[in-house]
């Protein structure tokens, strides 16, 4: 359903303004999103100031350093802090990517950091990712045989290989489908971009056997068809790939499939 | 647990050029929807005689009713371009973001040209 205003426990109040850095020249003011389980206040926006001469060039680094210097308090994933992990993502600058990957001087004036949209907040900036994993689960990402198993492994062929590039690179950041306002309103039945990608890059693998079954689960107006085209998702994915282009051949199979 | 709150969304996403666009898409074929009944009215009086046909073109002809009517002739050369794009999309081309801001912003131009176009050559 769609739900224009936040309900009333998620409303953003304003937070605490720290202390800016000492004798810094090159300040950055950082907004970030609030949350802690363990008391009973509504999220709230803090106002942070980095000193730049003193940080590593990404988002990421800002974090990182605020964590070590200001607040050890704040929250947020991060692991490989080169894109490949797809943990640190979040809703940076109104847009949805990865903080390792996004640069600091790539804003000017004041960096506003969110944590993904429309998602139940643990804390901080780490949201509640349960249902997005599950719809990831509930199109089979694995290969779905039914023939004997060969004597070492199942081949295909390097241009059927080729099908996969473009979708195989997906790191399940999310960033794509709590971009899309279509998930918001209906992330509980719309399967989201991620999980229709990682669809579609099953159904068109050479090896797998299953491409009916698959194609005929899919074929629900909610689980496929409530993706309208809008193309955020495409415009959100920080390792460049393209739901929207997955989804629309997934569509195109459908009409041949029935 | 149930009562975590819920993370910000529309108020804090940056407005894109692929969703404001899809909204508008949304807004005007809803808008056309109730407009078109101002024409279907206009026939309706067409058929009733002479005296409601002249009574509902006075109706008709004021500032608001205008404004009306030329906004309803934008949404539909907003809502035919679009939808043209949507076609394009379904047969599995133009994906690219290149392209989609392309088309896009072709849209946006050529609804408006079109109703400048339909202006001068019908109504004027």
């Amino acid at each position: 359903m769609v739900e224009l205003r936040l309900p009333k426990n998620s409303r953003v109040i304003d937070g605490i303004t720290w202390q800016k850095p000492l004798d810094a020249e090159n300040v950055q003011e950082v907004r970030i999103y609030r949350y802690n389980p363990e008391d009973s206040e509504n999220p709230r926006l803090d106002t942070f100031f980095v000193d730049l001469d003193k940080c590593g060039p990404m988002i990421l680094d800002a974090l990182i350093k605020i964590k070590n210097e200001i607040d050890p308090t704040l929250t947020f994933r991060r692991s490989c802090r080169e894109g490949i992990c797809g943990s640190c993502s979040m809703n940076i600058g109104g847009v949805n990517t990865l903080a390792c990957l996004k640069g600091i001087k790539e804003f000017k004036g004041p960096i506003s950091i969110y944590p993904l949209p429309h998602l139940p907040v643990i804390k901080d900036l780490v949201p509640d990712l349960k249902l997005f994993y599950k719809q990831h689960a509930s199109i089979k990402p694995w290969l779905e045989t039914s023939t004997d198993e060969p004597n070492e492994e199942w081949l295909q062929s390097e241009a059927d290989r080729k099908q996969l590039d473009g979708l195989y690179e997906c790191v399940m950041c999310a960033c794509c489908s709590t971009s899309c306002p279509s998930y918001w309103w209906n992330g509980d039945k719309y399967l989201g971009p991620a999980a229709l990608l990682h669809a579609y890059r099953w159904i068109i693998d050479s090896r797998d056997q299953d491409q009916k079954a698959r194609l005929d689960d899919l074929d629900d107006s909610f689980k496929l068809y409530r993706c309208h085209t809008i193309m955020n998702c495409a415009k959100a994915c920080p390792k460049g790939l393209n739901p929207a282009k997955a989804i629309a051949e997934i569509k195109k199979l459908q009409l041949k499939n029935s | 647990m149930d009562d975590r709150p819920l993370s910000p969304h529309l108020t804090v996403y940056k407005p894109q050029i692929t969703s404001v666009l899809s909204i508008f898409h949304r807004i005007t074929g809803a808008g056309l929807a109730v407009s078109t009944t101002l024409v279907v009215f206009w026939i309706v009086s067409i058929a009733m005689g002479k005296s409601t046909f002249i009574g509902f073109n006075n109706f008709l002809d004021n500032s608001i009713v205008t404004i009306v009517l030329v906004s309803s002739l934008w949404a539909l050369w907003y809502h035919f371009c679009t939808g043209l794009r949507h076609l394009y999309w379904d047969m599995g081309y133009g994906y690219d973001l290149k392209s989609v801001a392309i088309s896009g912003w072709a849209a946006v131009a050529c609804s408006f040209l079109l109703t400048f176009l339909t202006l001068l050559f019908f109504v004027i």
